[in-house]
């Protein structure tokens, strides 16, 4: 009953949220004024904000950016030694840098380190915190492009990625964090620039406890839904979430910037019910799927669970089953990957679903811009499979749906399915592949499947069991990430810059609206089928096999 | 490609600047913020002090070990994946004190046969200790947390040790009983997380009182 409750209190505070927010964000991304620190900035960096772009140098700058951020962020990481806050720990080593340096400017977060003995506090200020800014301002500036596209007619300009990336760092994302941040320290969350603490505990032992500079990467790490924990037991480590309530702030903080999206996508295209649709869709599944996982933690099946009586293996106790699933079941649907307990020991059905909702293309309501972005690209694909049934050219919005439009979509959604099952067949027929799991037999499959999902998907979270340190573990999953990032961003940018150029044509008895009862369920629908008829072999290989023994 | 070269050298140049902006002064500016008093010791760790000595954090829970088996005074936390390899096997110990400095969860699924041993063993370890049956031991009493560092056990398991602990320290169960009362931390709003016991600041507690 109190867990029924405590989802009623996270879906109301998103209600009373998403609308101000939405709206707010909406005039950051269309206003034509720039604050103070942002012509600073501007002047800096020498670029012209008022200048908007044709599509192609758009997406020059997000491939040029990202590049640039990866080539400094390795070098930050192997340059450890020098920099202070390292308390020895040394030049980060080439492949897990390589690893990180994509999977932070990928907004992954995955972590193939651990970053008590590995990652200094500079290098997680300097390095991990300031990608966790960036990746997400990216996502946010591609939405806002793409929503453009849709707004826009008869025009090859999509505004300027540098202004976007400014004002979604600056208005945004920054003071959000630093408020939610001073939150989290007053509830508890540490903020510490020493290594640690050493103890003698009550019954005389020596002992040490880690501290480092959490609440700063925490709060954005959630709200930038990227992931990559400060400890290595990532949201469930005391110091990152220490109580039922930063459990709540965490999970609202995570879901709060995808939500409102909808709304700014509604107000900016003029009619606020196309939003309500695309979020009534999001909010269907991700209900679904917390039925789902919840349900299966809380009926464990498996001898380890039976015989401990529940499924308490990798959970903690004030978060309880309920809050671990609904911490869960809100990290794998946007694409930020954190976790507060461990999805490795969750059963079959539970790590299943957590499994399903990265392979529905994180759209749930999906990360930070991309979530709206991919939701947007499907319902393309929805209103396509819509127009092939009554043999009418397919519309969306006012735009017509010709083959660049429906090709760029389709890149954009098979990119992530190819590099996930060829990188997931690929290692698990390399000789030595079990050697690097914890688990044998279906749940070992799982633990490769779900590594290539949440590197495909830009997740982040593991079913951590698996030692992702060998050569081909950190090259391959280090690909899939960029090329699950890069691939369906580069599409979406072509998309949104073939629909600024086409004029708008006006809705006629003919056009199927988008904003009744029927679009949200032909898409559900869709965003269903398209991951069953890809996923369906692969997952029952491992959390289907295992739900069923 | 002249474009993408062009393109680059701008991010380079925002990238310096942003840099400084979100890894620098943000984090920075928080830490600052967190000076203030009523912040600062949450920020640096929420220790623990007894006569000025630092002996835990209130949100970490590090199992204590008994000098003499047969006369243990603690209540004891829950299992840790990041536990201390004390009996000298290589690995870690099924029950015993935690490494503090790192965090971890076992990542074992439930048909993990290495899992299922170190359950069954956990059960006998502590029906024997607290002298019950195996079928009393509550779910996380024998589960792992997720960061080997769980500060807080279920009620129904500090329960089980009431008893042991009341005869070694020669308080009465009603006694130590209320004590784990005033330690249990409960739902925030009444709704948020789980009960659950704090182990360190229960043990201070019974030691204080004894």
């Amino acid at each position: 009953m109190a867990g029924l409750l405590q989802v009623g209190v996270l879906l109301a505070a998103l209600a009373a949220v998403h609308k101000p927010l939405g709206d707010y964000m909406a005039r950051v991304f269309t206003s034509t004024r720039h604050l103070a620190v942002e012509r600073v900035v501007y002047r800096a960096v020498r670029v012209d904000p008022d200048r908007e772009q044709h599509w192609k140098t758009y997406a020059a700058g997000v491939l040029g950016f990202s590049f640039v951020s990866i080539v400094l962020l390795y070098l930050i990481q192997r340059l450890q030694s020098v920099l202070p806050f390292d308390f020895g720990r040394g030049p980060v080593e080439p492949g897990i840098a390589f690893n990180t340096a994509i999977s932070f400017v990928a907004n992954t977060n995955w972590q193939s380190y651990v970053p008590e003995t590995v990652m200094g506090h500079t290098v997680q200020m300097l390095g991990l915190t300031v990608q966790n800014f960036l990746s997400a301002a990216v996502g946010l500036s591609v939405a806002m492009a793409l929503v453009r596209g849709f707004v826009r007619s008869r025009t090859d300009r999509l505004g300027n990625f540098w202004v976007d990336l400014t004002r979604g760092t600056v208005r945004i994302l920054l003071p959000m964090a630093f408020l939610f941040a001073v939150v989290l320290v007053g509830l508890g969350v540490v903020q510490s620039l020493r290594s640690g603490v050493d103890i003698t505990s009550v019954d005389g032992r020596s002992n040490h406890i880690a501290l480092a500079p959490a609440a700063s990467q925490e709060v954005i790490k959630e709200l930038g839904t990227n992931g990559g924990g400060i400890f290595n037991a990532n949201s469930a480590h005391p110091f990152e979430n220490p109580n039922g309530w930063t459990n709540l702030i965490e999970i609202f903080l995570l879901l709060v910037i995808p939500v409102s999206l909808t709304r700014t996508f509604g107000t900016l295209v003029g009619n606020r019910r196309q939003g309500y649709a695309l979020l009534s869709v999001m909010t269907v599944l991700w209900g679904a799927m917390l039925a789902v996982i919840w349900w299966a933690e809380a009926h464990p099946n498996g001898p380890a669970a039976l015989l401990a009586g529940a499924g308490t293996e990798g959970k903690e106790v004030r978060f309880g089953i309920a809050g671990s699933a609904l911490f869960a079941n809100s990290t794998t649907g946007t694409s930020t990957g954190a976790v507060n307990s461990m999805h490795d020991s969750y059963s079959g059905l539970g790590g299943g679903g957590t499994m399903l909702n990265m392979l529905f293309g994180e759209m749930t309501p999906g990360g930070v811009g991309t979530g709206l972005y991919s939701m947007l690209v499907m319902a393309i694909i929805a209103m396509f499979l819509a127009g092939l049934m009554v043999g009418r050219t397919p519309e969306y919005l006012g735009k017509k749906l010709g083959r660049r439009e429906v090709t760029a979509a389709a890149v954009t959604i098979l990119a992530m399915p190819t590099v996930l099952l060829l990188g997931a067949g690929i290692a698990i027929l390399l000789p030595g592949t079990s050697g690097y799991l914890a688990n044998s037999g279906p749940h070992g499959w799982s633990e490769v499947l779900y590594a290539y999902t949440s590197a495909s998907n830009n997740n982040g979270s593991a079913f951590a069991g698996i030692t992702v340190t060998s050569p081909w573990f950190q090259s391959s999953l280090g690909l899939c990430m960029l090329f699950g990032r890069l691939i369906p961003i580069l599409a979406v940018l072509c998309l949104a810059g073939s629909l600024a150029a086409q004029k708008k044509v006006p809705s006629t008895s003919g056009t199927l609206p988008t904003t009744g009862a029927l679009f949200p369920t032909l898409l559900t629908g869709t965003v269903v089928l398209v991951a069953a008829l890809t996923f369906i072999p692969a997952l029952a290989l491992g959390p289907i096999a295992e739900a069923l023994a | 490609m002249n474009a993408l070269l062009k393109q680059s050298l701008a991010g380079l140049r925002i990238l310096l600047v942003l840099t400084v902006l979100t890894g620098v002064l943000y984090p920075l500016g928080v830490w600052a913020v967190s000076r203030l008093p009523g912040l600062q010791a949450n920020a640096e760790g929420s220790v623990v002090e007894v006569d000025g000595r630092a002996v835990g954090s209130d949100l970490i829970g590090i199992d204590p070990v008994a000098e003499d088996p047969a006369r243990d005074p603690w209540f004891h936390t829950r299992p840790s994946a990041v536990a201390l390899d004390l009996d000298g096997d290589g690995s870690a110990d099924n029950l015993g004190p935690a490494d503090g400095s790192i965090s971890m969860g076992s990542n074992k699924g439930a048909f993990d046969e290495d899992l299922v041993a170190a359950v069954e063993d956990r059960r006998a370890t502590i029906a024997d200790r607290e002298d019950v049956e195996p079928s009393q031991v509550p779910p996380d009493a024998v589960t792992a947390s997720a960061s080997g560092l769980d500060p807080h056990i279920s009620p129904a398991y500090a329960e089980l040790q009431v008893p042991r602990v009341a005869r070694v320290t020669g308080l009465s169960e009603d006694r130590v009983r209320a004590l784990v009362e005033e330690n249990t931390d409960g739902r925030g709003l009444g709704v948020l997380g789980e009960p659950g016991v704090n182990v360190l600041k229960l043990n201070l507690a019974v030691t204080a009182a004894g």
